[in-house]
């Protein structure tokens, strides 16, 4: 999926409030555990908030094999879209 | 002075209510949830009552919608609506274990899980369980009772384990005998069997339980967590 700037703008900053991590850190191959920090508490965090941001739902089990940023925000975008 | 939002249920009369006159009178505002009557000594802008019962899931996202129109989310829950159905385990029922579990457990875990969410987007949170001294000490005629009651206890550890780092705490204060409905439905000879138990050779009141409640739930103790703690007289002391 291509990426839409205002669409990863949003999600950037979805991420930098709930795992409180530096915007230039958040880069679409960032993995969520080793590159910033988060775990799994953060992510479904940070899918709440995303789903309130991008007025979404995401299933629990869809967050399975979630590891990079790229995977969290195609999964937000694609249900946006869809 | 604080002036935080606190969500009580089963807050109409015994334990509940003493809770929620000290948090109105520390300054909180105070919700309760009650099931059939309403309370009436609860007054004044910074208390409301909702008719809600804790079962139902429906009726539980209603009364914290409610209260998040009203004042903003629930920064303190105590989870306090209980019931008891006694009997002893030969002649108990599958209903009989169910409404007390469901209502003492399952409805203690659905309300900690709506108000955790806003709790760990606000990095602060206080939930207290109403257990209560038969969940460790045991009680013939309460095996459904007793069991829902030292469910919270893992309840509340496994909160603590999940949320502690997000500055949610969650407690179990653990009531012995209390002057309730509750109490007096045993009759005099069964409240002094009860009471015969205890060191103090005494029920509490509800008000020592709801001091317990208070100070778990203040935003000082932050740093107690996963606890039991006792309001029993000295009754299950060692447990």
């Amino acid at each position: 999926m291509s990426e839409n700037p205002e669409a990863f703008e949003k999600f950037k900053k979805c991420a930098v409030d709930v795992l409180s991590v530096d915007a230039d850190k958040v880069t679409m191959d960032a993995r969520f555990n080793e590159d910033l920090g988060a775990d799994s508490l953060d992510l479904v965090e940070l899918v709440m908030a995303l789903e309130e941001a991008f007025e979404v739902n995401v299933d629990e089990s869809e967050l399975d094999g979630v590891d990079t940023v790229r995977q969290a925000y195609d999964l937000v975008t694609g249900k946006q879209s869809a | 002075m604080s002036n935080r939002v606190v969500l009580i249920t089963g807050g109409n009369r015994g334990i509940g209510l003493a809770c929620a006159q000290l948090f109105l009178k520390q300054g909180d505002r105070v919700a309760v949830t009650y099931r059939s009557s309403p309370p009436a000594e609860l007054d004044g802008e910074n208390a409301m009552a909702i008719k809600c019962d804790v079962n139902s899931a429906e009726e539980v996202e209603a009364a914290f919608k409610q209260i998040e129109a009203a004042w903003g989310t629930v920064e303190v829950l105590v989870a306090n609506a209980g019931v008891n159905k006694d009997t002893l385990l030969m002649r108990m029922t599958e209903d009989q274990w169910d409404e007390v579990v469901d209502t003492n457990l399952k409805a203690a875990w659905r309300c900690a899980q709506r108000a955790s969410k806003a709790m760990m987007k606000a990095r602060f949170g206080r939930i207290v369980f109403m257990s209560s001294v038969v969940g460790y000490f045991g009680s013939p005629g309460q095996t459904n009772y007793a069991a829902s009651k030292s469910g919270l206890i893992g309840l509340a550890r496994s909160i603590t384990r999940e949320l502690g780092a997000r500055g949610v705490t969650a407690n179990v204060v653990a009531p012995g005998p209390v002057e309730t409905d509750m109490l007096n439905a045993l009759g005099d000879d069964g409240a002094a069997r009860l009471t015969s138990l205890v060191p103090l050779q005494r029920a509490a009141t509800a008000h020592e339980v709801a001091v317990a409640v208070a100070f778990l739930a203040s935003t000082e103790a932050a740093y107690i967590s996963g606890v039991i703690l006792p309001v029993d007289g000295g009754m299950a002391m060692g447990h």
